[in-house]
């Protein structure tokens, strides 16, 4: 399917895209994580033709297509401003595609209202695209690149300017289209929440180069560099001391106590390395490796966001005192290195 | 009472003064803000509305209709205005159209500048425009006095002045900018994404031009194409310098049918025509600008410096076309008034070319004796003198009608178009009415205005205070009501407020307003040429004597007084540039 191999890009001097290669599988939809100005957009837009990478290819099923324009490639582009046209209507928006195809009305017309159906917006058709709301124009953004039968579908942070709830029914309308059309998509966005929710494969993007890539799961639990730990807010960083080998890891120094921690990689004593360490899974006991003085607690949905005082913060079902030191127990995977 | 109002007795009474005293004041201050356009209202009353009902009054009487020769006229007057009007707007979508997209799509060296001097003619005197045309192309123009040395001949080869070709020319050059401004703006406003998503739905470069941006510039291409057709339908000094009485459009006719042939019902008619077109011209112009869709970008498309060949092939040539169009005429004026290229008349044996100042103190001299020969320097002076009048009188009605419009009630949203309507009433016309109103009873006979040369800045307000309002409006809008009532609170009188608060914040558009009216009186020639007593000729007036008369000196003299005429011009414009609060939109 599409292939993306070694894109660079510079931007007014700056290098933005450092050598990306990634592939999307048939079906499969992958999501572009990284923060704004990360390039990401761009990379959709090298992808869509309607940018040029200074040097690397795009692929589709083995046949180089840097050189198609756009027009030619029918990649679907969903927009993050959903870019409808004012001067048609919804029917029309959607129609678009299929005449420049130079389909027959009466076929368009029906596959106008079957899309219509698919997004939820029947009877939208002769409605005014100014006269709709957010997530309406969404839809109709939605429909109008599923309409001409995309090879693959892009989104450029397509839900970014509406609200949470919004979000998260069209997110797993979304993902139903999708899956049952079996479209391969890249989709783009800054927010791992709506990331985690759609993507099959999640490619984090950082510093113009692909940071990491796996499943959501994947991704989350065993993120491989600081910036990706902190990037996903996955756990809390804290500096550490390594202090000795032990039998089946290192037992490293951190300024809330000392830990044990597994990993695969070479350490020398008195070295400096990261540790990630998870903010749940861990529990009140007196008899807890780790210690730290309380500086605020929060109520939340399943118990308290409890912060301490050197900026790390756990999730405790039952609130200490602010104030008072207390003692946490970190089970042996709670904890990572980051080299 | 409004809520400001109410919040300012509010304040009053924490003060600590009785009821009844702060509705006698609520009640005062809101009959003194009815006051305040009252003047601005009456002024139009008089010298706007009674003329034009003098016109349609005259037009009723005596019924032209029945005359089959007035008819002819009639007919023959507005076939030619539409003729060279549809031909003069058409020549200029076709020069502005290029431009505006060079303007929208690429950077270049020289483009600020080029941009400016696009726009500075449309600010420019009528007379000034036509001198310049006249001190580059016309017979004793720098192209001609050239070819003539350069072949030896004894004839101007070249005939423009005095042709068609000439109005049309000076109509591009008028309002290609307004093509530039409209389009160029819709251009460079126009979301690029929407032509990015027309691709990715598989519309290649024809169809997104077809079925994207020629449907969405639509509206902003007739509005365009609509207002310079208005301008070009109204031009009244242009055709009469540039063309000559042969080139008779419905203002020039009503200009001859009056001055010159005292037929006062005909030309009574012709301004009826004149002004029922323009009506329906600037109707269906209000109508698409209402209905103008905005496709806007949140901020404008970026523009580059031009990449491939093509691109960059048509940057050059577009810019040096619009570069030698603009400023060569331009240049030329101040430069023909500096130099001696012919014999005078009369003058024999070997004659000096070459630079002289000569034609710039000869403007001091009567050299004829004549006792109506007016030395030029003098209509300078009538300018100023006229000029400064319309500024004070302009400013003294307009800032009490804005700061009326600024908080509208009920009336004040009937003011505003009222104000407005002399916009729509041409120069001519306003002139013409001016003749029939005061030419009789109750300003005929012991109180005689038309002979009075206070005519000239009273018609001149009229025309200057639509815009003196509409741009002081934006300044007092500007002020959050929640300034004055800080001020009002922290111990201030509603004078005080105005003079601490107000007035520091419009003083700038009080200035640019004051210099606008300046300029528009300074330059004006359509009314001036009906109302201005022959005695007591304006610049513009004295320009076009002087051109139209034969001899070289007379024809540098038009060219030192077009060049003083375009100095000023220019300054007021630099002025208002520089006044210009950001963010404020242009006339």
């Amino acid at each position: 399917m599409l292939e993306v191999r070694d894109i660079h890009k510079s931007y007014e001097g700056q290098v933005l895209l450092n050598g990306i290669s990634f592939a999307v599988q048939a079906g499969e939809t992958v999501c572009l994580l990284g923060a704004s100005g990360s390039g990401k957009s761009t990379l959709l837009r090298i992808i869509a033709g309607l940018e040029e990478a200074e040097s690397g290819q795009v692929l589709w099923d083995g046949a180089d297509i840097s050189f198609v324009p756009t027009h030619a490639r029918n990649f679907g582009l969903v927009f993050q401003d959903y870019a409808l046209f004012p001067h048609y209507t919804v029917a029309e928006n959607i129609a678009f595609g299929l005449r420049m195809q130079k389909l027959p009305r009466a076929e368009i017309r029906s596959r106008v209202e079957e899309l219509l159906a698919t997004v939820n917006l029947v009877g939208f058709g002769p409605r005014r695209v100014s006269e709709l709301s957010g997530g309406e124009q969404q839809r109709v953004a939605l429909a109008r690149a599923l309409a001409p039968q995309p090879r693959l579908l892009m989104f450029d942070e397509p839900l970014g300017a509406l609200d949470r709830t919004l979000k998260d029914n069209l997110l797993e309308e979304l993902r139903r289209i999708l899956h049952t059309r079996h479209i391969p998509a890249i989709y783009v966005t800054h927010d791992q929440e709506e990331a985690f929710a759609i993507a099959d494969r999640v490619l984090l993007l950082h510093a113009g180069q692909i940071e990491q890539e796996g499943t959501p799961a994947e991704v989350y639990a065993r993120p491989v560099s600081v910036w990706a730990a902190r990037f996903l807010g996955a756990g809390n960083i804290l500096d550490a001391k390594v202090v000795r080998k032990k039998a089946k890891g290192w037992e490293m120094q951190t300024v809330l106590g000392n830990v044990e921690v597994t990993c695969g990689h070479t350490h020398r004593e008195g070295d400096r390395v990261n540790l990630m360490v998870s903010r749940r899974g861990v529990r009140l006991e007196p008899s807890g490796n780790l210690r730290g003085v309380v500086t605020d607690v929060l109520f939340q949905q399943n118990g308290y966001k409890v912060n301490l005082e050197d900026g790390s913060f756990f999730y405790l079902e039952k609130a200490p005192q602010i104030g008072q030191e207390i003692y946490l127990h970190l089970p042996p995977s709670g904890v990572q290195c980051l080299a | 009472m409004s809520k400001v109002e109410a919040q300012k007795t509010d304040v009053i009474s924490d003060a600590g003064l009785s009821g009844r005293s702060i509705r006698l004041r609520a009640r005062r201050s809101r009959h003194f803000r009815g006051l305040l356009w009252l003047p601005a209202l009456s002024f139009l009353a008089l010298f706007f509305f009674y003329p034009l009902a003098r016109i349609l009054g005259l037009s009723l009487e005596i019924p032209a209709l029945s005359d089959a020769q007035a008819l002819r006229v009639m007919a023959r007057a507005l076939t030619f205005t539409l003729y060279q009007a549809t031909l003069s707007t058409l020549l200029t979508l076709a020069l502005g159209l290029p431009a505006a997209f060079l303007f929208a799509r690429f950077t270049f060296k020289g483009k600020a500048f080029l941009r400016t001097l696009t726009a500075i003619p449309f600010m420019l005197p009528t007379v000034v425009v036509a001198s310049g045309f006249n001190a580059w192309l016309g017979p004793r123009g720098w192209l001609n006095m050239l070819l003539m040395a350069i072949f030896r001949l004894s004839a101007p080869p070249i005939t423009l002045v005095g042709t068609l070709g000439a109005i049309l020319a000076a109509h591009v050059f008028y309002n290609t900018t307004i093509v530039i401004r409209v389009v160029g703006n819709a251009l460079s406003l126009l979301n690029p994404r929407l032509e990015q998503a027309a691709r990715t739905l598989g519309a290649n470069r024809q169809q997104v031009f077809w079925q994207l941006t020629l449907p969405l510039l639509r509206p902003y291409l007739l509005a365009a194409g609509l207002l310079v057709f208005l301008f070009d339908f109204t031009s009244f000094g242009v055709i009469l310098i540039l063309g000559g009485p042969q080139f008779a459009t419905l203002e020039v006719e009503i200009y001859l049918q009056a001055m010159h042939y005292f037929n006062l019902p005909l030309a009574a008619w012709l301004s009826l025509v004149q002004l029922l077109c323009t009506l329906i011209f600037s109707a269906l112009y209000s109508h698409l600008i209402r209905r103008t869709l905005v496709a806007a970008a949140p901020r404008p498309v970026e523009t580059t410096s031009p990449r491939s060949w093509r691109a960059r092939l048509f940057t050059i040539l577009m810019a040096c076309l619009l570069f030698a169009f603009y400023l060569l005429p331009l240049a030329s004026l101040p430069l023909r008034s500096l130099t001696r290229l012919e014999a005078e008349r009369g003058q024999r044996g070997e004659v000096q070319y070459g630079l002289t100042t000569r034609y710039y103190t000869e403007l001091f001299f009567n050299r004829r004796g004549s006792v109506f020969y007016i030395p030029p320097v003098q209509a300078l002076g009538n300018s100023l003198g006229y000029a400064a009048l319309t500024v004070i009188l302009s400013l003294a009605l307009g800032i009490p009608a804005a700061l009326a419009l600024t908080r509208p009630g009920r009336l004040e949203y009937l003011l505003d178009p009222l104000l407005m309507l002399p916009l729509g009433a041409s120069a001519v016309t306003l002139g013409l009415g001016f003749i029939l109103a005061f030419n009789a009873p109750p300003f005929s006979s012991e109180f005689s205005l038309l002979t009075s040369p206070l005519l000239v800045p009273l018609a001149h307000t009229i025309i200057a205070l639509p815009f003196v309002v509409r741009s002081l409006q934006p300044a007092l809008a500007s002020i959050p009501v929640s300034l004055r009532q800080a001020a009002a609170t922290l111990g201030a009188s509603p004078v005080r407020v105005w003079r601490e608060v107000d007035w520091p914040i419009i003083r700038r558009a009080t200035l640019s307003a004051g210099v606008f009216a300046f300029t528009v009186s300074m330059g004006e020639f359509g009314a001036a040429s009906l109302v201005a007593r022959p005695e007591y000729p304006t610049l513009p007036l004295a320009i076009y004597r002087f051109l139209s008369q034969p001899g070289g000196l007379n024809y540098g003299q038009a060219m030192a007084m077009s060049t003083i005429l375009m100095l000023v011009t220019g300054l007021g414009i630099l002025l208002i540039e520089k006044l210009r609060l950001p963010g404020t939109t242009e006339f």
